[in-house]
């Protein structure tokens, strides 16, 4: 079993009346020529580290490698305690988890790519805080990364998942892309309603600059982790209440890579522009590594 | 293209913060500790393009060190491979080259020396999302990229050494994925690199260096 594209997924689930999540672990034993209990396997490893990461730093904050971030989820942690939350329960956790591991992997804590080490909190940040908030099985939070993979399978086959290559759009945004289709999955939605979740994300992150302060992979990188937590979860309540999604996945996938590559290399993990460069961000460099 | 794997999408599980500065250093340096033989006694690393600017702020000099003392790039001793390295008596060098820009963004040369005081040369690039590509090994231009169990065997350029290689391979029924040599130039030094799917039998060794035209084998296990 195997697919290139969403269409080709969408086909896959409909035919054999599976959930995105079941075609793309059928996938990984035929192709990947292993058995489900080494993949179940590994994905209890991911979803461990995903934990421990998410949830180490509301403890024992520790200040990064560059010193521009440490401490945010311990503070929102504060401020959800108090009752002063704004976003709710499944959103105020969502945003502090997410904030949690890029704060572990600033301080060359263990951390998994999801799709990469810049975006690896907004996977774990939706999934951790609605299986919190909804009291669901760690075997039904395994299947939602297998869906949230297929997602990314599909960005990282027909476009890009790199900074330097699509911005953080394809780091962000597509990491986004795969949280809010999980979240439709595990929420009772249909593959389709996924695919269109995944799809709005893409569509409202468009064109977002990969421009890190001091070219460290902490600033404004956790904040954009939070921001695509809420992005993930707007477009899942969209997708989840049948608001019709009028570019399939393919064509924003598509899109997202040729604006992408349409942008200059200044806004493309280098450090030459955006945030990087402003007057602030130049003044912290100095104090930075 | 390759099979992309969920595991290539969740993952890889690595010591942050950044797969091409982090985790795809460590797997630089941990491919090149297993090209020289015994324990390395003095190792220097050469760091160009972006490494040479954020190397500290992204932790790739503990990433390297870590490598080369032979952890994972999900390994939590990366951290401290500072005082680890002090620990083992393992001398370390980092050298920053600004000059040399017409060269990979992300390009690292890792010069060791082992207790024997035999001394080699890797160079690897860091491709992203923990991807690597080993490009040269003692001066001579190679690729690989470790993603397979590889048999490097270096030789004299002579007829029949490939002959010899393959026969050692098919003996054990070991299938090759890919294979290829490189040279330094005709008749002088030559690296045959052979990739292979499965394990790679250990005993290979001892035949292949039964022809007097190889003079060593590397095998890295995937």
């Amino acid at each position: 079993m195997d697919f290139k594209n969403a269409k080709e997924l969408l086909k896959l689930c409909e035919e054999q009346h599976m959930q995105i999540s079941e075609v793309m672990r059928q996938r990984e034993c035929d192709m990947g020529e292993t058995t489900c209990d080494i993949i179940d396997h590994k994905m209890r490893r991911v979803l461990e580290i995903m934990r421990n990461s998410a949830t180490q730093p509301i403890k024992t904050p520790v200040r990064s490698m560059g010193g521009l971030i440490g401490g945010e989820a311990k503070k929102l942690d504060v401020h959800r305690a108090r009752g002063e939350s704004i976003c709710g329960g499944v959103l105020g956790r969502a945003i502090m988890y997410s904030m949690a591991v890029l704060e572990v992997n600033a301080t060359m804590g263990l951390i998994v790519a999801a799709p990469t080490a810049g975006s690896s909190g907004v996977v774990p940040g939706l999934l951790l805080a609605l299986q919190e908030e909804y009291h669901i099985s760690d075997e039904r939070i395994l299947d939602a990364l297998m869906t949230a993979g297929a997602i990314g399978y599909l960005a990282m086959n027909n476009a890009t998942v790199a900074g330097a290559v699509g911005g953080c759009q394809a780091e962000v945004g597509v990491a986004s892309a795969m949280a809010a289709a999980a979240a439709v999955e595990l929420m009772g939605g249909r593959p389709s309603q996924c695919l269109d979740a995944a799809s709005t994300v893409l569509m409202n992150m468009l064109g977002l600059v990969c421009d890190p302060v001091a070219g460290l992979v902490e600033y404004p990188c956790q904040n954009r982790n939070a921001a695509g937590v809420a992005n993930a979860l707007t477009a899942a309540e969209l997708a989840l209440s049948e608001v019709p999604q009028l570019i399939p996945l393919d064509e924003m996938i598509d899109t997202m890579y040729t604006v992408g590559k349409k942008l200059p290399s200044e806004l493309r993990e280098t450090a030459q522009g955006g945030c990087a460069t402003t007057p602030s961000a130049c003044a912290l460099c100095a104090q930075c590594f | 293209m390759a099979f992309i794997s969920v595991f290539d999408v969740l993952g890889p599980n690595m010591i942050g913060p950044s797969s091409s500065h982090t985790a795809g250093t460590a797997v630089i340096a941990y491919l090149a500790h297993k090209m020289i033989a015994g324990p390395i006694k003095q190792v220097e690393f050469i760091l160009y393009g972006s490494f040479s600017k954020t190397y500290k702020g992204h932790g790739t000099d503990r990433a390297l060190l870590g490598g080369i003392m032979g952890f994972g790039t999900d390994d939590t001793r990366i951290r401290d491979s500072f005082s680890i390295a002090k620990e083992r008596g393992l001398e370390y060098h980092f050298t920053i080259n600004e000059t040399e820009t017409d060269i990979y963004p992300n390009t690292v040369d890792i010069m060791m020396t082992n207790e024997a005081g035999q001394t080699m040369t890797v160079r690897g690039e860091s491709l992203g999302g923990g991807k690597v590509r080993i490009v040269r090994i003692n001066g001579v231009e190679v690729d690989f990229t470790g993603e397979y169990s590889a048999i490097i065997v270096v030789h004299q350029d002579k007829p029949g050494v490939v002959a010899h290689i393959t026969k050692c391979l098919s003996d054990r029924n070991a299938n090759i994925a890919f294979m290829r040599l490189f040279r330094e130039s005709r008749g002088h030094t030559a690296y045959t690199i052979v990739e292979s799917d499965d394990h790679l039998p250990e005993n290979i060794v001892e035949s292949l260096k039964e022809n007097s035209n190889v003079h060593d084998v590397m095998v890295i296990q995937s």
